[in-house]
């Protein structure tokens, strides 16, 4: 056991190495984002669904409405409230963007942080970003 | 290490205990997706349904191609079409071709100077039995119910299967990204994305809402479009009081635009 010390210099080593990520990063974790309303969506005060439901659903719900849209002609929704809106992402007042028209501090926010990059925007047409 | 059966029994009852726990995990995993839409989807009542949709072309509302230019401005417009000047890499829903291009069955030496130089407005025929839709492997484009042959651009993969059987040449496909090329953009349709085919949707999102077609609305009465299925409609008095022609024909695809020459 002549190399005793080598070894274990070399275990302390490789061992600051292998762990670098977790301590150089400690206490950096980005805070979880919040979301942030428009106006227009603070007053409506519901959404389609349930705020809960549409935060874990969202997505699932855009798959069925591009389906009932493409496929079958069906544009009406009528949530449970009985309230109509637009099935569609981004045309018109009652769509989805309608309300929520602040894509940066709406979608991005999430999407960002929980590094998703769903492609909507390579084909729809995001709406105009306010000027503050 | 112990290798008797006691040894064996105390693993064999673990395992057992661990696959007990699967029915457990699963319901925790279930109660959240075990929600679904309920709400529904309507239709908007104020929507033009038809059995199927064609279209009567009067060519003899048309003397050049300045008559045509505003209903193939319309299209372009409504639906975010790129101007592509390089011919290979040009999207097209509806354009102008010649007689001898787009009934070449039916062109001759001797045809009446008339029609020879008359521009002729083509686009997507909307064929009963469209070959698109068979040679489509992702079935992104499909026909539905009311006869119009539609695309799913989220399901097309740019395998260009369907504009090798198009017999028309009505489907174009996006080399480019287009949306630089896009002179102004409407933000009521999106654009499409690089890889995708595209073609003329008979104004489908026009329809549900209860519009006509943008070109038929441009034209001024020299396009009509109904149902073919309904004897009382526009499209089928004008068919009953005119001799009518289509393209190709005789493939056996059922094209639904009609041209009146």
């Amino acid at each position: 056991m002549n190399d005793k010390n080598k070894i274990i210099t070399g275990l302390v080593i490789f061992i600051v190495f292998i762990t670098f990520p977790f301590w150089y990063n400690r206490g950096k974790a980005a805070s979880i984002p919040e979301p942030k309303l428009t106006d227009k969506a603070k007053l409506e005060k519901v959404c389609v669904e349930p705020k809960d439901y549409m935060k874990v659903e969202h997505m699932q719900i855009l798959d069925i409405w591009r389906d009932s849209v493409v496929r079958t002609g069906s544009r009406v929704f009528v949530s449970k409230s009985g309230k109509k809106f637009n099935v569609s992402l981004s045309t018109g007042e009652d769509s989805c963007m309608g309300c929520h028209s602040n894509k940066a501090d709406f979608c991005d926010k999430c999407h960002d942080y929980a590094s998703v990059r769903p492609y909507c925007w390579d084909c729809h047409i995001e709406p105009p970003k306010e000027k503050k | 290490m112990e290798n008797g059966r006691r040894y064996f029994l105390k693993l064999a009852g673990i395992s057992v205990l661990g696959l007990g726990t699967k029915p457990v995990l699963n319901a925790f995993a279930s109660s959240e997706e075990g929600k679904v839409h309920e709400a529904e989807i309507q239709n908007n009542p104020e929507a033009l349904d038809a059995k199927r949709w064609a279209m009567v072309i009067d060519t003899r509302k048309f003397e050049s191609e300045e008559d045509l230019k505003p209903l193939i401005d319309a299209c372009n417009k409504i639906h975010n079409i790129p101007k592509l000047t390089n011919k290979n890499h040009e999207i097209k829903w509806i354009w102008i071709d010649e007689f001898k291009h787009v009934f070449t069955n039916m062109d001759h030496e001797f045809v009446d100077d008339r029609v020879k130089n008359l521009p002729f407005l083509v686009l997507c025929n909307h064929c009963e039995k469209p070959a698109c839709v068979r040679a489509c492997p992702t079935k992104a484009t499909f026909k539905r119910d009311d006869g119009i042959v539609l695309m799913d651009f989220h399901r097309c993969i740019g395998c260009r299967f369907c504009m090798a059987a198009c017999p028309y040449g009505s489907r174009s496909f996006n080399f480019r990204d287009p949306r630089s090329f896009i002179e102004e953009i409407n933000p009521d349709f999106p654009t499409r994305m690089r890889g995708v085919v595209e073609k003329c949707n008979f104004c489908a999102e026009r329809l549900a809402v209860g519009k006509m077609p943008a070109c038929v609305e441009a034209s001024n009465g020299a396009l009509a479009f109904g149902d073919l299925y309904d004897p009382d409609s526009e499209v089928r008095e004008l068919l009953k009081n005119n001799y009518t022609i289509r393209r190709k024909s005789e493939l056996g695809a059922g094209p639904s635009i009609y041209y009146i020459v």
